[in-house]
């Protein structure tokens, strides 16, 4: 089964006053494993599509499902829970909880589901040792660089075992270098962890990553190649 | 864990916590501070009044104080019968007070005689502390205010005339040379005052062994009642009154200035509430990206709510103590050492009958009211960042 069903999924902004079409009659099927980018101009929809796929914005039209759950049946508090089992989130920036180390950072999808300490410690030494960043572990995210933060950002997405990973411009506030390694590690995680991920990007180095491309203009798909 | 983020959160922005917790401590000790002055003048009103006119219990004949003269007294002795032994009664002392003439030269006026045991009394109402001139202690004198003794232009070791009407009718007439010449603030009392010790009061008025009143102290002015349903037992002879039965007006008037605080105080509320407010506010839009971080990651709104909830606690908590520990010493120090009024204020209180000082009054109610009232006022206002988290609409609490 797909991972992500989206069917005829429109989105339109401010329907009573001046109506802005951000998504035009979107439908993609995304399968498990992928390593995806969506791509296109500034505006194109990039982040209203990753938010409506992510149940944190809600669709005008069409429909999406998760794992084969639609997400619109879910209220707010169930929504809430379902992103929190099956969705990791990593955004542009300052996305970690600032009061938390970077390893409480990564436990805390964990804790929210109620793990077991052991467990949760295990598993963020496992992916802060992946990621390596294993040394700055009981560091406050005001004390990492940015790339660090992503890192970090990256493992809390994947810490526990989501169905995806949907990432908005994770690299937009990154140097060339740490886009590079954040995009290494990504991959690396896709292919150790089997984690899927879903990204949009703008910038070429990431596109050359990834192994799908999907095209966005318009709000519409203008070209979605496999590679 | 909602603890330990809550806690860590709340040290993260120092300076807001400080600007927060300090507008509710500043509340906090602000309302501690006038409450306590307010209750101090009080008390000292109070005090001032039971020791110089009525006690905290004032016993009488039963129709004494519905008709106040001298054939309405008792009998010194019949004392023993009432119920003295209870542990707050400090001490009482029997007074018998009537009007009279008073007369020098070719001056007269009337004059409010009271006859004391000058000893006793001295302790009770510190009357010797309200003499200018001459001596106090006097075995047959009389002691006299000042505004009398100008008016009758009658100083120290002249002799003062009384003419009365004594118990049951009989002629008082008596010859007095004045020992002493005390001051009141209270212009009536000072142009009207006569005090004799009490066996010759009761010689001038023909009433031996008659006393009009027993007024009798207590330590713990809240044990009046208590008291007051032992003292007489079950007399059909005596009664005994609580000053604030006796003093209905002063009552009245502490009363009324007690509201007339509980305004200020409430709108010292209301500013406090909106800085308060302000800041709740200030931490709600700033914090507006994070929480919707937490939302999106997979934290319930439920989960948010009670993070920040026990932030408010905690700041809230942190306030009231701060104000508490603030106010405390000040509140101890002044009512161990009352400020000292000078210059116009203290003229005019004295005028009034008051004496010039600011005393203070240390009840630990005090401090338990306003500190829970304020703590009460800061978790109602964090209500609102409650409500702003249940309407939080991530995608646009993401565009913040
Ligand atoms: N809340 C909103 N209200 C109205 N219009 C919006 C809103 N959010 C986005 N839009 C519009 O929808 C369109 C798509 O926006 P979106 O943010 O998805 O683009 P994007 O591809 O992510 O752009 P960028 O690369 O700059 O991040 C744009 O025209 C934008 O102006
Ligand atoms: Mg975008």
């Amino acid at each position: 089964m797909s991972v992500i069903e989206a069917k005829s999924v429109s989105k339109i902004y401010n329907p009573d006053t001046i109506p802005v079409h951000a998504i035009n009659d979107v439908s993609l099927t995304i399968e498990e494993g992928e390593f995806t980018a969506i791509v296109g101009p500034s505006g194109c929809g990039k982040t209203t599509l990753l938010n409506m796929i992510g149940g944190l914005d809600s669709v005008s039209e069409g429909h999406i499902s998760v794992s084969g759950v639609n997400i619109a049946d879910l209220n707010e508090a169930a929504l809430t829970d379902f992103r929190l089992k099956n969705i990791g989130f990593v955004f542009q920036s300052y996305n970690l909880i600032p009061v938390l180390t970077a390893k409480e950072n990564v436990e805390f999808v964990m804790l929210l589901q109620q793990s077991h300490q052991s467990a949760m410690d295990e598993r963020a030494d496992e992916l802060l040792t992946k990621m390596g960043i294993k040394e700055v572990s009981q560091r406050r995210p005001a004390e990492l660089s940015g790339g660090q933060q992503q890192r970090v950002a990256v493992a809390r997405a994947l810490a526990s075992k989501p169905k995806f990973i949907l990432a908005d411009e994770p690299t937009a506030n990154l140097d060339s270098h740490s886009t590079e390694s954040l995009l290494d590690i990504m991959a690396k995680m896709n292919e150790e962890e089997k984690a899927t991920f879903i990204f949009s990007t703008h910038d070429q180095r990431v596109i050359d990553k990834a192994r799908r491309i999907i095209t966005l203009e318009d709000g519409r798909i203008v070209s979605d190649e496999k590679k | 864990m909602n603890f330990k983020l809550a806690w860590r959160n709340i040290w993260r922005n120092k300076k807001r916590t400080w600007i927060t917790a300090s507008s509710i401590g500043f509340a906090v000790f602000f309302a501690c501070v006038m409450q306590s002055m307010q209750l101090g003048s009080y008390e000292r009103m109070i005090d001032n009044s039971v020791r110089f006119l009525t006690g905290h219990l004032g016993v009488h004949q039963l129709d004494y104080w519905d008709e106040k003269i001298l054939d309405n007294s008792f009998p010194e002795e019949t004392l023993t019968e009432l119920n003295l032994g209870h542990e707050s009664i400090i001490m009482g002392v029997p007074r018998i007070t009537s009007f009279a003439l008073a007369s020098y030269g070719d001056k007269t006026k009337g004059a409010l005689i009271t006859g004391v045991d000058l000893s006793l009394e001295a302790q009770f109402s510190y009357l010797e502390n309200k003499l200018r001139e001459g001596v106090y202690h006097t075995d047959n004198g009389a002691l006299i205010g000042a505004g009398l003794s100008e008016y009758l232009k009658l100083g120290v070791g002249d002799t003062l005339v009384l003419l009365s009407q004594g118990y049951h009718g009989v002629n008082a007439v008596g010859k007095y040379p004045v020992a002493g010449v005390l001051k009141f603030p209270v212009p009536d009392l000072d142009q009207s005052a006569v005090y004799l010790p009490l066996g010759i009061a009761q010689t001038f008025f023909g009433a031996e062994g008659m006393i009009t009143s027993y007024s009798v102290l207590l330590d713990d002015p809240d044990a009046t009642e208590q008291v007051q349903s032992q003292l007489i037992g079950d007399s059909d002879v005596y009664e005994a009154m609580t000053w604030k039965e006796m003093m209905p007006d002063l009552v009245q008037g502490i009363e009324l200035d007690y509201y007339g605080g509980l305004v200020m105080v409430y709108v010292l509320y209301g500013v406090i509430g909106f800085g308060i407010f302000g800041t709740f506010l200030m931490m709600t839009k700033e914090r507006t990206y994070e929480f919707g971080i937490l939302n999106s990651i997979g934290m319930k709104k439920s989960r948010i709510q009670r993070m920040v909830a026990i932030e408010i606690l905690l700041l809230s908590f942190l306030g009231v103590a701060l104000g508490l520990i603030a106010a405390s010493p000040i509140v101890v120090y002044f009512w161990a050492n009352p400020i000292l009024l000078t210059g116009e204020t203290a003229a005019a209180m004295e005028k009034f009958g008051y004496e010039p000082i600011m005393p203070f009054a240390l009840d630990p109610q005090v401090f338990y009211d306003q500190g829970i009232s304020i703590l009460l006022i800061a978790l109602f206002l964090g209500v609102y960042p409650m409500l702003a988290i249940q309407q939080l609409k991530i995608i646009k609490a993401l565009k913040e």
